[in-house]
């Protein structure tokens, strides 16, 4: 299990099983996120640093890393760091999530 | 500037504290060799936490010998492992320099 | 007992949307609101994303399979030899880490899951995922042996795990049999998976 001062994400040399080597194509929604952080740490912005994003990951704790696919990982960072630099709000998150879940039930073949 | 050479023997110092750590746990405590020297970088140590990371350090690649970070590896001996290391990470360490 | 879901994410359009996609649908609306962003930014951004393929780094490698005097710049300055070739690099330092029939060099993130995209397009699911970020620091032949891949004994492994700032590239050694050939044919061997450096190049069709 996990050593105290070790985070989930410092996995060098520890026993692991064989690799798999499926692989899946992306979604638009996960290159959507990977887009965020390009954009978001890009010379014209710097508001958000991959340090910070990466901090952000670890900090999500153990049960992320078994629970969350890469990308989930990667948007709840990028949000909780928006949120922290209040650059986002946590009010109008909780809005523009129920709007986004909203439009997505009226119109289920209508992406987001 | 950088405080260590190419070819410079090298120790990375055994801590285990809290934050952003560039600094992989499996080569904590372990010497290595300076193969080059990589430029200096913000630290990313302060960048995780919206500093500006400055002053930047010297960051280097070190090359460890396998048999050095896992005594029981089992492939070939001068198998090597090469990790990037901020400068603030590593300590001289006594036996000088050697080929990289 | 872990286990690693990186290589299942759920799909992308099937059934309602997960509380992640509805999170980043929600952030990016209100980062074009507050005129942060726009959504021709994001658009062109997954456009550039999709535009990156490991054909740009068999272009690479196969320029210098047959260019020295490039190899041993692109050895010396990875991101300044690519530009040569248009090739983008945004801010990433390259490091090119050449093959040989002494050592063969493989490519790992132990921390995370840095990978040379500019030159390769975003990595495949193995690449970060914790069997291959475990084990390939530990016991690389075993893994490689995996890929099918076999390292002869008298070969020197040489396992570069990306931690920091630089990013790395294997520059395979060419195969075999492919003598006069030129730059586009050679490409067609050159593999993601060889430029990571779990596998060699395709081996030219024999006669």
């Amino acid at each position: 299990m996990s050593e105290p001062g070790r985070g989930v994400h410092d996995m060098g040399g520890l026993p692991a099983g064989p690799v798999d080597r499926s692989e899946h194509d992306y979604a638009l929604w996960e290159k959507r996120v990977d887009a965020l952080l390009v954009l978001l740490s890009d010379k014209e912005r710097r508001l958000l640093r991959v340090d910070e994003l990466r901090r952000g990951i670890e900090q999500l704790g153990e049960a992320a890393y078994e629970d969350m696919t890469y990308y989930e990982r990667w948007i709840a960072s990028v949000t909780g760091n928006l949120l922290e630099k209040g650059i986002l709000t946590s009010d109008e998150l909780g809005r523009k999530m129920a709007e986004v879940e909203g439009r997505a039930a009226a119109d289920p073949d209508g992406g987001s | 500037m950088a405080r260590f050479a190419p070819g410079d023997r090298v120790r990375v110092h055994l801590a285990h504290p809290p934050g952003h750590l560039r600094t992989p746990t499996y080569v904590r405590g372990k010497t290595g060799v300076v193969e080059r020297i990589c430029g200096s970088f913000p630290n990313p140590e302060e960048l995780a936490y919206g500093r500006d990371g400055q002053p930047a350090r010297p960051l280097y690649r070190i090359r460890f010998a396998q048999d050095e970070i896992w005594p029981d590896y089992r492939g070939r001996a001068g198998d090597c492992v090469e990790v990037e290391i901020y400068e603030h990470w590593l300590e001289p360490f006594e036996g000088g320099r050697s080929e990289p | 007992m872990s286990h690693d879901h990186d290589h299942a994410p759920p799909p992308d359009q099937d059934g309602p949307l997960s509380y992640y996609q509805v999170m980043e649908t929600a952030v990016r609306e209100l980062l074009i609101e507050k005129g942060i962003l726009t959504a021709d930014q994001v658009r062109a951004t997954v456009e550039a994303m999709d535009a990156r393929s490991p054909a740009i780094g068999a272009r690479v490698v196969a320029r210098a399979w047959t260019d020295p005097a490039f190899k041993d710049r692109l050895l010396a300055d990875g991101s300044a030899a690519c530009a040569e070739l248009g090739v983008d690099m945004g801010p990433t330092h390259l490091v090119v880490v050449e093959n040989s029939p002494q050592v063969h060099n493989v490519i790992v993130c132990t921390l995370c899951s840095c990978y040379p995209r500019f030159l390769l397009g975003l990595p495949p699911d193995w690449y970060k995922a914790r069997a291959y970020r475990s084990r390939v620091v530990r016991e690389p032949r075993t893994v490689l042996r995996e890929f099918g891949t076999e390292i002869p004994e008298d070969v020197e492994l040489r396992v570069h795990d990306s931690t920091a700032d630089m990013r790395y590239m294997v520059l395979p050694l060419r195969p075999a049999g492919t003598e006069g050939w030129d730059e586009a044919r050679l490409a067609e061997l050159v593999t993601r998976d060889c430029m990571i450096g779990v596998t060699a190049p395709k081996s030219p069709p024999s006669h």
